[in-house]
């Protein structure tokens, strides 16, 4: 299966890029007008078509080297491409389209279909999406290409409390209305969703990617319970955006062949993120915020948080725009990312004590951008982790450098 | 030109960044400020397995899908033992069944150890009603291949059952049975079919095998070729619980983390040559401390080179003492008396709060939340030199605690 995605994948690359020379090939610039939010990011991005050829290709690779060390420790320099994605969307017919997301992994260890789905347009407020669709929780999960980030890492809150990209099958519908200097969007989708590994893994807390693990996931839900996805956001084109949703489910294997084994145990995230440009100085600001509750057994050990809480603040400072090694309009972004997550929002039945398990991290980073597809960033990162019963930190620190570009 | 000036300054920010690599990593915690790392000289094959056992001991944490439970305290013995140092209250454990040296009468109820935790969908174990129950907090793990090397014969040298000396100290071993899997080695005794007991809060465990196995049983639920049932609870015994077949760990990772345990450091003391360290030493030799908490031995030949002939200050005689009515929970273990416990090694009493979330918990059961606190409970054959120190002026006081925080 894997290795005919990939056959395919290179016949149809070759088919367009062998050409590259020609007029024939043409770039669909991604949209940057600034009624463009969160939810149209999937769209949003820059693709080649070929001539008459009906489906337009796209992608982005990220590459990077790193070097980290914990408590004087330290794993020396290492090189990772962390993820390679391929994007082919069609308009199949008017107001049908398709559009698909495939990502390799660490140098294709994993082939992951992070997003494939149809959308046919009734109206502008009434689209409806089906196949494999990016649950709108929060606004990385959605809008997480590389180049688009003047940092590294993802955050952390947005990889490990909600487990980004966080992708399932299901279907929904979404739509938009706009007036004036204002947007206002929803969404909303059935899928299937966790499963009970997210109380049962080897990280020894509440870890919601423990569910992306199962094979499974994307043949049948856990436990048939589906999982829901609600997202509002509203735009004004000089203020900014500010969205809110909520994700919830059944997460447990409840019944097996017909027996009741476990009551049904619920899994809510609630998010908040936002995003602005300030007039004038030009400072780009974005923020995501998470809290997920989630219904542990009673008897069962408190390691296992059963409130969760991060999120992450972005800061970037654009320095320089202009005409930088004949790049027109390239720019120099000072950034600075704080993220913060707790695994284990609560008290020790035992003592009354806060549970710890938290991290704090800070980013400073520099990035340059020669055209608005293509960043070359370096971080320098600081990351204090706290174990659950609040011990002295670990600390990790390291620098990161590298690239993420569309293609 | 200023093409050339940005390139310049990009290069030199390069090999700033480079240059400052090391400096902006964490540094190293000191060797004395940590409990965890090997003995000093042990070969390169033995340094590998010690690294394996570490694994094992740390990184090995169970679910329900490798074997954890259904009845379990804790998931790895890293969290009990966090930095291989002292527990915390969530980490306690409780055990019940025996009251007299005549045996545990409860061994048909899932005596010895409760396990108050239970994977999804089973009910943990209670204590059944009227039987007698102490609560054990996990102690340090450090140092332990010393102890383990010492000889019966020099620890039953300190023994003084009739106290014929007159000091109104005692000290006697735990004769134990022993599990069928033990193996004595020449410098075990044996007295009518039992043994010394050295490990354990009422120094119930033979050695660190016997330990280890009852670790992996009755703290997690995880069944080894030594001990092939999971924990019984209301009565059955039986080798159903988890899905996981048995045995859950191989012998060969049970071997590799006690090789572990008797490779690990001991505790390295800080400030030996602070006035008032060398100060408060001298008081806790006068006030009669060290009748218990003997503060060297010497090892003989042992099969572990590193561990050979080697002088150790653990600051135990690995006896137990009648510590008086209110340390006397009712429980005991093996042919102790309920009032009697084995004098705990008081090496690394300094570093017991970086493991046990940045405060002291003492004593058998962490009852006492200072050392001050932990000396003024010593009753019975303790009595006196707690009279002693109650008696001692402020400054002998602060001297004899410093001391005892250098350790
Ligand atoms: C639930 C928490 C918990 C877990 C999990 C746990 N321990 Fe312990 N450990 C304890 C307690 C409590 C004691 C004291 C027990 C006693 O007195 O018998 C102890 C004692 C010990 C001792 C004896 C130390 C001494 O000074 O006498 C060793 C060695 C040890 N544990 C090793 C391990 C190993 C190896 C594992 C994993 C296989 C493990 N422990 C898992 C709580 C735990
Ligand atoms: C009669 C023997 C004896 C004498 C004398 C004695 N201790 Fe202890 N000590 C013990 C025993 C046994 C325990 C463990 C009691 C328990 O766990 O409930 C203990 C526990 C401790 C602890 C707590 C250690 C831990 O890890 O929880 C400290 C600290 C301590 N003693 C210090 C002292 C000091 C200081 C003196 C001198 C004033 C002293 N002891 C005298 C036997 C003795």
């Amino acid at each position: 299966m894997k290795k005919a995605i990939i056959l395919c994948l290179i016949i149809l690359s070759h088919q367009v890029f062998s050409q590259k020379d020609s007029s024939f090939i043409k770039r669909t610039p991604a949209d940057t007008s600034k009624m463009k939010m969160n939810m149209d990011a999937v769209y949003n991005r820059p693709f080649l078509t070929a001539g008459k050829f009906p489906v337009a290709l796209g992608g982005y690779l990220e590459a990077n080297s790193s070097y980290f060390g914990t408590d004087g420790v330290t794993e020396g320099l290492s090189f990772q491409i962390p993820r390679l994605t391929l994007f082919l969307s069609s308009t199949i017919k008017k107001r049908i389209k398709f559009l698909s997301e495939i990502e390799f992994e660490e140098g294709g260890k994993e082939i992951a279909i992070e997003f494939a789905s149809m959308d046919i347009e009734l109206h502008p407020l009434l689209n409806l999406r089906g196949g494999v669709i990016m649950n709108p929780i929060g606004a990385f999960n959605q809008n997480h290409d590389g180049p688009k980030w003047e940092f590294i890492s993802r955050p952390i809150s947005a990889t490990s409390i909600i487990p980004s990209t966080w992708s399932n099958v299901g279907f929904g519908i979404f739509g938009k209305y706009a007036r004036n200097n204002f947007v206002w969007a929803y969404e909303a989708y059935m899928t299937n969703g966790f499963d009970d590994k997210i109380i049962s893994n080897s990280e020894s807390r509440t870890w919601l990617p423990a569910s992306k693990e199962n094979p499974e996931r994307f043949e049948e839900s856990s436990n048939g319970v589906p999982l829901i996805t609600a997202k509002t956001a509203f735009r004004h084109r000089k203020i900014g955006e500010i969205g809110v949703s909520w994700m919830g489910g059944v997460y447990n294997k409840f019944e097996d062949d017909g027996l009741v084994i476990d009551k049904q145990r619920r899994i809510d995230l609630y998010a908040i993120d936002f995003n602005t440009n300030l007039p004038r100085i030009n400072t780009y600001i974005t923020g995501e915020w998470v809290w997920a509750n989630v219904d542990v057994p009673e008897t069962y050990s408190q390691a296992f948080g059963s409130k969760l809480q991060g999120g992450f603040l972005d800061i970037v400072q654009p320095i320089l725009k202009r005409k930088v090694f004949g790049w027109e309009n390239a720019t120099l972004n000072l950034a600075f990312r704080t993220e913060y997550v707790d695994y284990n929002v609560g008290n020790f039945r035992e003592t009354g004590g806060n549970i710890s398990d938290h991290i704090v991290a800070i980013v400073p980073g520099i990035s340059f951008r020669p055209s608005q597809q293509t960043v070359i960033r370096f971080n320098y990162r600081y990351h204090w982790q706290t174990d659950l019963l609040g011990n002295p930190a670990s600390r990790t620190a390291g620098f990161q450098f590298g690239f993420s570009t569309y293609f | 030109m200023k093409k050339l000036y940005i390139v310049y300054s990009l290069l030199v920010l390069m090999i700033l960044g480079i240059a400052a690599c090391k400096k902006l990593l964490p540094k190293a915690p000191k060797d004395d400020e940590i409990l965890d790392g090997p003995v000093e000289g042990l070969t390169a094959e033995e340094k590998i397995r010690f690294l394996e056992g570490d694994r094992a001991f740390n990184n090995e944490i169970f679910t329900s899908e490798t074997g954890l439970g259904p009845y379990f305290v804790a998931n790895s013995c890293g969290s009990c033992h966090a930095g291989d140092g002292k527990g915390h209250p969530f980490t306690t454990l409780t055990r019940f069944g025996q009251a007299d040296s005549t045996g545990n009468t409860y061994m048909n109820f899932g005596a010895p150890q409760l396990q108050n935790r239970a994977i999804p969908g089973f009910s943990p174990e209670q204590i059944p009603a009227g039987a007698a129950f102490s609560k054990f907090t996990p102690p340090a793990n450090t140092g332990l291949g010393f102890l383990e090397a010492l000889t019966d014969v020099q620890i039953l040298a300190n023994a003084d059952p009739t106290d014929a000396n007159n000091d109104g100290i005692s000290g006697v071993p735990n004769y134990v049975n022993a599990p069928a899997y033990f193996i004595p080695k020449s410098h075990h005794i044996t007295w009518s079919g039992k043994f010394v007991g050295r490990f354990g809060k009422k120094a119930a465990a033979i050695d660190l095998w016997n330990q280890t196995v009852n670790a992996y049983v009755q703290d997690m639920g995880i069944t080894s070729e030594y001990a092939m049932l999971e924990p019984a609870i209301n009565g059955v015994a039986s080798p159903y619980g988890d899905p996981t077949p048995d045995p859950e760990v191989p012998s060969s990772r049970v071997q590799n983390l006690i090789f572990y345990l008797r490779t690990l450091k001991a505790p390295v003391q800080r400030d030996q040559n602070n006035s008032d360290v060398q100060a408060g030493k001298q008081v806790f030799m006068n006030i009669g401390c060290e009748k218990c908490h003997k503060a060297e031995w010497t090892t003989q030949k042992a099969d572990i080179n590193a561990l050979s002939y080697k002088t150790f200050y653990p600051y135990t005689d690995l006896l137990l003492h009648d510590m008086g009515s209110g340390l006397n929970d009712g429980y005991t273990e093996g042919t102790a008396k309920t009032s009697e416990w084995r004098t705990p090694p008081l090496w690394g009493l300094g570093l017991s709060k970086n493991s046990q979330g940045g405060q002291y918990f003492l004593l058998h059961d962490g009852r006492a939340t200072s050392i001050q606190q932990a000396i003024e409970m010593h009753g019975g054959e303790g009595q006196s030199s707690n009279s002693a120190y109650q008696s001692l002026s402020q400054t002998e006081k602060d001297q004899l605690i410093k001391f005892l925080e250098s350790l």
